[in-house]
């Protein structure tokens, strides 16, 4: 059995602070530590995108890093976003344009695209497409997730502008 | 009756809870005390256990018990038959082997389950997999289907004569007759390949064991709860009563998580009542690829036989079905397979043969499309063929082929997978593909573009199909629908959801009957202890068969609350309206009561009821079809194949689907870009490529190519609507319909981009390698 490690995690505002073996995969950390569930493990090889969280504001896979290796850092996941009486404009989007099915691979999806949006407040199809072809959808064939972008990029306000 | 919802473009009820992540997945249930399971798995495809040693594994601090087979005791045996032979065919062979809950004496494909760890952490229980010992003795492994069934293969099961599986053959007319008289024939040889079922979720089972309650609780990443309850009570000696299944939020079906009483579903139960303590087992993405049941391989032997003016005289499929190394899903396969080879078509003269192999490779049973995509994929190959040797359009030909509105309903007098003959209830089939003609510009693209981007040295393509798609078997579905005393609505159904919008739909349906709103009704699926009675989701049927179970439900309902309101208002029930949660008079909208009032009258504390009155507004209603209603459709894509890297590029995908009556057009189009997006990766990006010893060499997603959102195309899809005498909604299946074509689509178009090198696609999946070998020493004609 391994030492346990002390960490102090910022995780959507809130500092954790836990024990753990270092071989703790960060995705197991959020979901069975903290009981964050709204991550979701699709492949542990770092392919599907399901356990993509906000790692200091870009976007990783929680399933290839170690929790030890967020020790001081800040982490944002899908439950920091709105809430299910306010829903944040890209959930909403998403919500509209029917861009989710099973909703398995959708927190991901989210993670994904809330840096990509902020970089690029309006992005043509082929850019969303390419942003989130690290994310693997069984579901909805990618269109309604696509739709759901655009109607987003029409709807959130530009952080550049201001 | 205004309908308010049913055929509106409704945004889902559940989604709020998705997005947020508070939706609960299997995996999302943590208990107190809960112990992990693991599994060690064969690395051979077909061996002799000689020992398997696991004392090391239990010393493993941590580690609360490992089992083999030696300690199931009475549990040990094979698992239930799921679907059993067809019994209305004559002559049918089917010789039942079902896997066992852990491997005894030999393994049979890799990946099977041969010791269960329990451990207080998954992390330990994985640890301790490594410290078991197996002694295998390797036997030689049959990989290939057609190999499998030669006189001196290996015996995978050793108490048969043969690795033969099942032999049906089936006759509509008489096929040699049409042959006689035919103009044409055209024989060739088919393959299709694995693929995966890819749920984005793998499967996971948690079971918690109550022992003062005596009261089992199953969470189950199941689409069949109720079988699986019922099943797994008679494997632990429970009565039915005793054993709760809960399919929560689940992450993807398609089919295997139809679940099948595999090692996992019976070990983790099992396992809870040993230790009276919960269990959680969660599969592994390496684990989905070798232990999760796949679909597809079979070879056909297919002729066409027609006049010289392209008309379709007859048919005959023999072909061999790769059911893996155990059946418990039965014919289910081939049998949709030998319903879908003759396509869209008026075939009067019919032969089919399946023979069933087992084969040392992961157990086959059904994956979005169920055997429809490779019956189409002959159907539309041959009609193809024969029409580049006889010189006539494509689309002509299938014109002059389609099953004409007339005949309908048009018997095939086959058996299909629901054991009834195939009887194809309705539809217009000729709709569908004028409209996909017109909505792909078929005769500009023929003319104009192709020739004039030929030019230019591109080579693109177009392709286009029609389909069936039967959906919506028996036996049966029912539903529950309670008006509480809150007005709101409740609606209880056995069938399992897993992303098909089920808590929409279903509301749709019943907010329409009794005058609410859509997102008043609260819709309960997937768990046992709400409803009792059901079957599941599969096969295309929640929209027919539960939505009219639900229907039937929510009807009675309304004529509970209108009896009642009737005495309440003093009002004839003909002058009274359900709306805006109330029954109002109908020209005097303020004599109105509210359905919670209703409710709390109907269920009284004090004073006598009149004989014969159930208690509150409620009622319960079930649905069973006569027989399946059958879907259709046509797709047409225009392809770019790069001449150098031989990648694809879709430039454009034109789906017309009709499934009957739509209750939801948004949810509709997402099944079908779903569907469409799967096919995608039967036809050119996902094969399970094992090697000469059964291994698979791609279990990772990282080999294994689920198509992207760059991989898929923009779909533009169209609707045509014949409802289905068979239900009172008119509905009919639409969750296949997306998948099943696009092989055939694919070939077509393929073949048309690459028309100067006189290729025919005989064979998917493709991939670039795959293609670019088949262009090899093709002469490319002048």
């Amino acid at each position: 059995m391994s030492d346990l490690y002390e960490v102090s995690v910022t995780v959507n505002g809130t500092v954790y602070q836990r024990s753990v073996e270092p071989r703790l995969l960060l995705s197991d950390f959020l979901r069975h530590e903290l009981g964050l569930t709204g991550t979701h493990v699709g492949c542990e090889h770092g392919v599907c995108g399901a356990c993509t969280v906000l790692f200091d504001g870009e976007p990783v896979r929680s399933c290839l890093m170690f929790a030890v290796q967020a020790n001081g850092h800040q982490v944002s996941t899908v439950e920091g976003l709105g809430t299910m009486e306010e829903l944040h404009p890209l959930q909403q989007a998403f919500w509209e344009a029917h861009a989710v099915q099973c909703g398995f691979c959708t927190p991901g999806v989210l993670m994904t695209l809330l840096p990509f949006l902020e970089e690029n407040p309006t992005p043509s199809e082929e850019e969303i497409r390419e942003a989130i072809s690290g994310n693997l959808c069984r579901c909805t064939g990618y269109q309604h997730i696509v739709d759901a972008v655009l109607l987003a990029a029409e709807k959130m306000p530009s952080q550049g502008d201001c | 009756m205004a309908e308010k919802y049913v055929g509106q473009r409704i945004k889902r009820n559940e989604d709020p809870r998705l997005l947020t992540g508070r939706a609960l997945f299997v995996d999302d249930v943590e208990l107190h005390g809960m112990l992990h399971a693991a599994f060690l798995r064969s690395d051979y495809a077909h061996a002799r256990l000689v020992s398997v040693d696991v004392s090391a594994a239990r010393n493993r601090p941590g580690v609360v018990a490992v089992y083999t087979a030696e300690d199931l005791g009475d549990l040990w045996k094979p698992g239930p038959l799921l679907v059993p032979a067809p019994h209305s065919v004559e002559n049918v062979v089917f010789h039942q082997r079902t896997q066992v809950p852990l491997a005894k004496d030999k393994v049979r494909y890799v990946g099977e389950a041969i010791a269960v760890v329990f451990a207080e952490s998954r992390y330990i229980a994985e640890d301790a997999l490594a410290d078991i010992w197996v002694d295998y003795e390797p036997l030689e492994p049959v990989v290939d289907m057609e190999r499998a069934l030669d006189a001196d293969a290996p015996l995978i099961h050793e108490d048969l004569d043969s690795n033969l599986c099942a032999h049906l053959a089936q006759e509509k007319g008489d096929y040699q007759a049409a042959r006689e008289q035919a103009d044409l024939i055209v024989s060739r040889r088919f393959l299709v390949d694995r693929g995966a079922a890819g749920a984005m979720e793998n499967r996971g089972v948690v079971a918690d064991w109550d022992e003062k309650a005596q009261h089992l609780t199953v969470w189950d990443t199941t689409q069949a709860p109720i079988p699986i309850r019922n099943g797994l009570a008679g494997m632990l000696g429970l009565s039915a009563h005793q054993v709760r299944v809960v399919a929560p939020f689940v992450g993807g079906g398609f089919g295997p998580k139809i679940m099948m009483f595999l090692s996992e579903e019976v070990l983790v139960p099992w396992g809870s009542m040993q230790f009276k303590r919960p269990v959680k087992w969660i599969e592994d993405r390496q684990e989905n690829f070798l232990a999760t049941t796949q679909e597809r391989g079979q070879v056909h032997d297919a002729e066409m036989a027609l006049t010289s003016d392209g008309r379709i005289l007859g048919v005959r499929d023999v072909f061999i079905h790769d059911t893996g190394a155990y059946d418990p899903y039965g014919m289910t396969i081939p049998l949709n397979t030998q319903s879908h080879a003759m396509g869209a078509y008026d075939v009067p003269n019919y032969y089919t043969e399946v023979k069933v192999a087992f084969t040392n490779k992961m157990i086959v049973t059904p994956v979005r499309g169920a055997g429809r995509p490779q019956g189409i994929f002959v159907a539309e190959r041959l009609l193809d063929i024969a029409a580049k040797e006889l010189g006539i359009d494509r689309v002509g030909i299938r014109r002059r082929n389609l099953i004409p509105p007339e005949k309908f309903p048009y018997n095939h007098e086959i058996i299909d997978q629901a054991f009834a003959p195939l009887v194809l209830d309705s539809g217009n089939y000729r709709l569908a593909l004028d409209q996909a003609v017109k909505r792909i510009g078929y005769e500009e693209f023929i003319k104009d573009e192709q020739p004039r981007l030929r030019a230019e040295g591109k080579r693109v393509g177009l392709g286009i199909v029609v389909f069936i798609e039967t959906t919506g078997i028996g036996p049966y579905e029912g539903a529950r629908i309670t008006v509480e005393t809150s007005g709101k609505i409740s609606v209880a159904t056995g069938v399992g959801t897993q992303g098909q919008g089920h808590f929409t739909s279903f509301a749709q349906i019943v907010a329409d009957q009794l005058g609410v709103d859509v997102r008043d009704v609260h819709l309960v699926t997937g768990d046992t202890a709400e409803f009792h009675w059901g079957t599941g989701t599969f096969a295309s049927r929640g929209a027919v068969v539960a939505a009219n179970a639900i229907h039937a439900a929510a009807v009675a309902v309304r004529a509970k609350t209108l009896k009642l309101a009737s005495k309440v208002l003093e009002t004839p029930e003909e002058e009274l309206e359900l709306r805006d949660g109330e029954v109002r008079v109908a020209d005097i909208p303020r004599q109105s009561i509210g359905l919670g009032e209703l409710a709390v009258l109907a269920n009284p504390l004090r004073g006598a009821v009149e004989p014969g009155t159930e208690p509150g507004l409620e009622a319960t209603d079930y649905f069973g079809p006569q027989y399946g209603a059958t879907a259709n459709g046509a797709q047409a894509m225009i392809v770019e194949v790069d001449p150098e890297t031989m990648m694809i590029e879709i430039k454009r995908h034109v789906v017309v689907e009709d499934c009957g009556t739509v209750l939801n057009p948004l949810i509709v189009e997402g099944q079908v870009h779903g569907g469409v997006a799967l096919g995608i990766g039967n036809s050119y990006y996902e094969k399970l490529v094992y090697d000469e010893n059964g291994q698979l060499l791609n279990a990772s997603l990282a080999d294994y190519l689920i198509p992207s959102a760059t991989e898929v195309p923009r779909m533009e899809v169209g609707h045509e609507v014949t409802p289905s005498p068979l239900n009172p909604l008119g509905s009919k299946g639409a969750g296949e319909a997306g998948a099943i074509p696009v092989p055939a689509l694919f070939a077509q178009a393929i073949e048309d981009a690459l028309a100067d090198y006189d290729l025919e696609v005989l064979e998917t999946p493709l991939s670039p390698n795959r293609l670019f070998e088949l262009l090899q020493g093709k002469e490319k004609a002048e």
